[in-house]
Formats: C-alpha cells, sequence, structure tokens
C-alpha cells in the first residue's frame, strides 16, 4: 500500500466510528487548547518584556555605582551611630530606620572606570530635581526627567525620540502630560516650546527651555515611564543651571554612570567585567540583572500551567489507545483480510499509527485553532479593561514556532498511544481472524 | 479437462506440466502437552494449474486448516508446499506478501465486506494494498464489478446488498487482481440454493474461461461434485481417492 493511500484510509477510517472519534479529539482538543493558551501566555508576557528590555537599556550597557550598601542609620555591629560619610548620597528611605545611600561619583571615578578593560565609554547620569514644567502659560506641574541613552528604544506615540547628537534642547513627553499642558492632541504638541524651572545652589530660579520632539508610551519598563526624556544637551543645560553657585569641587558629583561594553559580548566576558568593576570599588548591573528574575518567575509559572496543560494531554492519550483498542477488536476480520492479500505487518501498524497521528492531528489543530481565536479576543478584551494601564501588552501572544511545537508534541503523543493499539492489529493473525466456527 | 494428480505416498503421475501446488506430508499442530491437537497429520497431493478442487470434510477435519496452509496465510509444523516448483517456506516478507495478493483471491462464505465502504472501495482493497495508481485501480474494480453484474451497486454501502450481490461483490474483489488461484471457503453456505447455483455458475465460468485454478473448501456435496477433483479430509488425513469429475 503506498504511503498517500496509508494516509487518506487512516482519514477515513478515523471518520467511519465518528462520534468515537470526536469525543477522543474532544479529550485531545482540551488538552491542545489549554497547552496552547499557557504557551500563549508566556509568549506575550516575554515578549511584552523584551519589548521594553530594550527601552530599560540597551545591550552592552551597565549601570555602574560605588559600591556602598542600604545602611541603617544607626550601626548595630558597632553598638553605636553609623560615621559620617561625605561622598554619601541619599537616594531614598527604603524603611522606617533605614536610608538607601549610594557614594557619589566624582570626575576622577569616572576616569578610572573608563581605564577598565573592557569599557569602551563612560557617561555620568546627571540627576535633575525641576520644581515644575509649564507650556505657554499654562497650568504648572510637577516632572521627571531621564536622559536618553543611545541603543534605548522609545515606544512612541507620535514623532521622534530625542536626538543625543542635536546641539538643540529636544525632549519627549509621556502621552499623560499632552492634556495636562494644554495640546489638544500628541500632533499639536510636536515643535512646541516647554519651559522648565529649577532651583539652583543659590535658591534662586532658573529657567530652561527646550523643544518637544516626541510623545512617549507610557510602558510598565518603558524608560520614559511618566518622566520625560531628554537629550544630552537638555540634560546638560539643566544640570548646569541647578549647579549654579556651587563651589566647583562639588558641583560634579553623580549618583551613578552607564558605561559601555561590546554589545557581543558574552556571558563569562559580562561577569569577568563586573569583577574588574568590583576590584576597583563599583558595582555594575545590566538589563539582564534588572530584569532576570523577572522574567524566571513568569516562566516558571509559565510551565507549572504548561504541565497542567500536559497532564490533560496524557489524560486524553488514554482515549487514543482505548479508541484503538476498540477499533482494532472492532476491525479484526478487516485486518485479517487484508493480511491475507498481501499487507504486510509493518503498513498494518503504521495504518493503525496513522490513525492515532490523525486522531492527534486533528485535536491539536482544533485546539490551537480555537485557542488562538479564544486567546486573541481575550486580550484584546483585557488590554481595552483590566490591562489598559499597559499599553503595548498582548497578554496571550502566538508564535509559529511553538504552535508548530505543540502541534507536533500532540501528534508525537497521539503516535506513542498509538503504537501499543497498532501492535497488537500488526501482530494479528489472519487465520484467527478470519476464522468463524 | 482430465486430472491426474495422485493421493498421499504414491509418487504424482507425470503430467505435461509442473503443478502449480505441490503439497507433501503437510502436518499441522496446534497447542502443546495435553492441549495438543493435529489438525493435519501428513497430506500430500498435488494441484494443477487451470483445475477446480474441492476439499470435502466435516466441521473440524482439517479442511480449513489446509486451506490456510495452502493460502500460504500459516506456516505448517512439518512438510512442505512447493508454488510451481518453489518452497513456500523460503518466502518471507514482502516477496510473501506479494504472492498472497497478486497469486491469491478469496471468497468466504461470510464475505467479510467492510460494511460501511462502498462496494467499489471494496473490491479496491487489493489494488490499493498492491499499490497500483489510484486511477488504474478504480479503472479495474469497475471492470471486474461489470464482468460480475454490479456495476450499477458500484457506490452502494456494502452492507445494503442482499447475500447474492454481496458474494458477487466477493468474487469481483477476489478476481480483481487477476489471481491465479481463488479459494472459496463455503462459497455459497449463506445463500439460498438459487443464489447458490448463480455463485457456483460464476466461479465454474472463470475457472473454465479463465483457467483460474479453483479451490474450494465446502461440505455441499452437490457443489464438489462439480469440481474436477474431489478430496476427502477426516481427522487430519486424506481418506478417499479422489475422483475425478463426470
Amino acid at each position: 500500500m503506498k504511503t498517500l493511500d496509508l494516509i487518506g484510509t487512516a482519514f477515513a477510517n478515523t471518520l467511519r466510528a465518528k462520534t468515537r472519534s470526536i469525543l477522543t479529539i474532544l479529550a485531545i482538543f482540551i488538552g491542545a487548547f489549554t497547552l496552547t493558551l499557557t504557551s500563549g501566555l508566556g509568549t506575550g508576557i516575554n515578549a511584552y518584556i523584551s519589548d521594553t528590555v530594550t527601552g530599560i537599556g540597551a545591550t552592552g550597557t551597565m549601570t555602574v555605582t560605588k559600591t556602598s550598601e542600604t545602611q541603617s542609620r544607626f550601626d548595630a555591629a558597632a553598638g553605636g551611630p553609623v560615621k559620617y560619610d561625605p561622598d554619601a548620597i541619599s537616594t531614598g528611605q527604603v524603611g522606617p530606620d533605614r536610608v538607601a545611600t549610594v557614594t557619589a561619583l566624582t570626575p576622577a571615578d569616572l576616569t578610572s572606570l573608563a581605564g577598565i578593560d573592557g569599557v569602551t565609554d563612560v557617561h555620568a547620569t546627571k540627576s535633575v530635581t525641576l520644581d515644575y514644567i509649564r507650556f505657554d502659560e499654562g497650568t504648572r506641574y510637577v516632572a521627571a526627567i531621564t536622559t536618553m541613552i543611545p541603543g534605548q528604544t522609545l515606544q512612541l506615540a507620535d514623532g521622534s525620540a530625542p536626538d543625543n547628537t542635536s546641539a538643540e534642547a529636544e525632549l519627549t513627553i509621556p502621552v499623560t502630560y499632552v492634556e495636562p499642558l494644554g495640546f489638544a492632541s500628541d500632533a499639536e504638541a510636536l515643535g512646541s516650546t516647554l519651559t522648565f524651572v529649577l532651583t539652583d545652589a543659590e535658591r534662586t530660579q532658573q529657567t530652561v527651555t527646550a523643544t518637544i520632539v516626541g510623545v512617549a508610551e507610557e510602558g510598565l519598563a518603558s524608560p520614559a515611564g511618566t518622566s520625560l526624556m531628554t537629550n544630552n544637551a537638555l540634560t546638560d543645560e539643566l544640570f548646569q543651571a541647578q549647579a549654579t553657585g556651587l563651589p566647583s569641587d562639588q558641583a560634579d558629583r553623580f549618583a551613578q554612570a552607564t558605561i559601555w561594553f561590546d554589545a557581543n559580548a558574552t556571558d563569562t566576558q559580562i561577569d569577568a567585567l563586573k569583577g574588574r568593576l568590583a576590584d576597583a570599588g563599583y558595582t555594575g548591573t545590566t538589563v539582564e540583572d534588572t530584569l532576570g528574575a523577572f522574567t524566571t518567575v513568569i516562566d516558571s509559572i509559565v510551565l507549572v500551567l504548561n504541565a497542567f496543560a500536559i497532564i490533560a494531554l496524557l489524560a486524553a492519550s488514554f482515549g487514543i489507545v482505548n479508541t484503538l483498542y476498540m477499533s482494532v477488536q472492532e476491525r479484526t476480520r478487516e485486518i485479517g483480510l487484508m493480511k491475507a492479500m498481501g499487507m504486510g505487518s509493518g503498513r498494518v501498524f503504521s495504518l493503525f499509527s496513522l490513525e492515532a497521528i490523525v486522531l492527534g492531528f486533528l485535536g491539536s489543530t482544533l485546539g490551537v485553532l480555537v485557542a488562538m481565536a479564544t486567546g486573541s479576543l481575550v486580550s484584546s478584551a483585557l488590554a481595552n479593561s483590566l490591562l489598559s494601564g499597559l499599553p503595548g501588552l498582548t497578554l496571550i501572544a502566538f508564535d509559529p514556532i511553538s504552535i508548530a511545537l505543540i502541534i507536533g508534541l500532540v501528534t508525537a503523543i497521539g503516535f506513542v498511544a498509538g503504537t501499543l493499539p497498532a501492535a497488537r492489529a500488526a501482530n494479528a493473525d489472519p487465520v484467527n481472524s478470519l476464522r468463524y466456527e | 479437462m482430465t486430472s491426474q494428480g495422485s493421493i498421499s505416498t504414491q509418487a504424482p503421475a507425470v503430467v505435461s506440466s509442473a503443478p502449480l501446488l505441490s503439497v507433501r506430508d503437510l502436518a499441522k499442530t496446534y497447542g502443546k502437552g495435553e492441549n495438543r491437537f493435529d489438525a493435519l497429520r501428513g497430506v500430500s497431493f498435488d494441484i494443477h494449474a487451470g483445475e477446480s478442487l474441492a476439499i470435502v470434510g466435516k466441521s473440524g477435519s482439517g479442511k480449513s486448516t489446509l486451506m490456510h496452509l495452502l493460502a500460504l496465510m500459516d506456516e505448517p509444523t512439518s512438510g512442505t508446499i512447493a508454488l510451481d516448483g518453489d518452497d513456500t517456506r523460503m518466502l518471507r516478507g514482502h516477496r510473501l506478501n506479494a504472492i498472497r495478493n497478486k497469486t491469491f483471491g478469496f471468497v468466504f462464505q461470510q464475505f467479510f465486506l467492510t460494511s460501511s465502504q462502498s462496494v467499489l472501495e471494496n473490491v479496491i482493497l487489493p489494488l490499493k494494498i498492491a499499490g497500483v495508481p489510484r486511477s488504474e485501480r478504480k479503472r479495474r474494480a469497475t471492470g471486474a464489478l461489470e464482468q460480475l453484474g454490479l456495476a450499477d451497486k458500484a457506490k452502494n454501502k456494502a452492507t445494503d446488498l442482499s447475500g447474492g450481490e454481496k458474494q458477487r461483490a466477493v468474487i469481483a474483489r477476489a478476481l480483481v487482481n487477476n489471481p491465479r488461484i481463488i479459494f472459496a471457503d463455503e462459497p455459497t453456505g449463506n445463500l439460498d440454493s438459487r443464489t447458490g447455483q448463480v455463485v457456483e455458475d460464476i466461479l465454474f465460468t472463470l475457472n473454465r474461461e479463465h483457467g483460474i485454478t479453483l479451490i474450494i473448501v465446502t461440505h455441499d456435496e452437490d457443489l464438489a461434485a462439480h469440481c474436477d477433483r474431489r478430496i476427502a479430509i477426516r481427522d487430519g488425513l486424506i481418506t478417499t481417492p479422489e475422483e475425478a469429475a463426470a
């Protein structure tokens, strides 16, 4: 029997005992449906994370701080108050009696960082505290700024990202700022001049102006977030304005710096670089470090969900075994006849295996298709309601490779389940099968 | 046509051509120890191409076992069957399957048609197993059905046919691959005498006009009497000298 005929016969035989086949396919369908949805969930969330990873920081960059620990104001070990560190910058209170402090980086630190093997570039992160921003003579709003790092991608609603090579002061504003600032639409904000007001060291207010070049989407891990994204020119201008009146030895103090290294560096090379930084007294953190734990948690949740789907599929595979055993039982005569007519045992085995594969394939394909339809409906419904705060998130996404993998896996499960009944059919003795006394 | 085969221990008489099937000291035992059952206990005879042979005997006499061995569906415990002078014990796997497919046709008392399939699909089965291309097998199966006057029933489900039609469909299926031997196991056993007569006539016409060797297993004396020769089996042995047909 030709292979094509075998496949055709297998399909026809599957449709012969309709109710039984449909029930078996339904069992497989449920497993495949669940597996598709759970893995789609993983795909969707992880795709969202990896989209935003490039927003949090470009690959080949590392955030460097001077090694310092979250410390208590009361030194428990010494049994007394903590000694004053003139270079410590308090970055916020993290507990009732604890402040996170980092030791400020000085221009000398930047020079020594640039000298570390593997560091291709160093850029200090200049922090600026704004009093308010306003457009025209409109309402005043508080705001924070973040400087654009080359390699970062912004999810833009309109316009373009701030250009770091430009000497002009440029920025993007988050979509949430568009209306309050007094713009009718995203497009209208583009090209407008925004006024920044901040207080310098001499307690006098300084004013800086810059052009809005883009409007950024607000993402979970968007670099912009709720802050304004500025280019180097604007940040420098603001930093300078803020430092007005400070003695020069105190003016250049930075909480952190960004260093660049080879974007193609392997994990081992990155670890080695971190080691060298640690030896020099600095702590380097990559984007992966920040997000690693996050994706690990999501991966393990998806893994547990997938395990449930696999259990459903295992149960369904026993359905395949049962269905085919019944089929072999019912078709004893037919099998005997085919063997008497010169159909080899191998072909008989193939025929029944193919029937199992057909059951698995039909069940998984239907399951996957329905799951994709359901998943798309559910995620678009959620995106407009429950998850509207996370623009850009497709909760359940499907990529062709994992869909093909699921169909392949379920079909393979069908094949494995079918081997036992198929072997019984292949071993059937034509004489016994055709006996009727 | 006159047959000059021989029985058991006697050396076969020399005939014009080598026997199609040559059976020597064929024995078949089922089970072991106390359950041991000797279905055949040393049977020897020849079948020549174009003959019609009746194997008669009561239920349990070993006649069905003999037919299964002749059709190469089972292996003898001892003894040999030669097909065209070749020892069939040497046949394995693909060659054995090819011989089953191309040399033999089967007609059963219980028909063994797949009831949910159409008559045409049932008749096509041996061609499908042989790997005959789709268009050719349809043409040949339709031809076989026409030959048996069932062309108008080709699309019907096998289960919707009458007994006589079913048996004709089975004969069409046996015939479709142009076999050299048709094995018929009680071909008229499930039919009324008039329909049985029609089926009988068809089988003997095929034997006469197409030279297909006919081996009929039956306990119907009338049917056996129409054959060129008959071999009577009792308790696993040939009991009667063969008789030439009238």
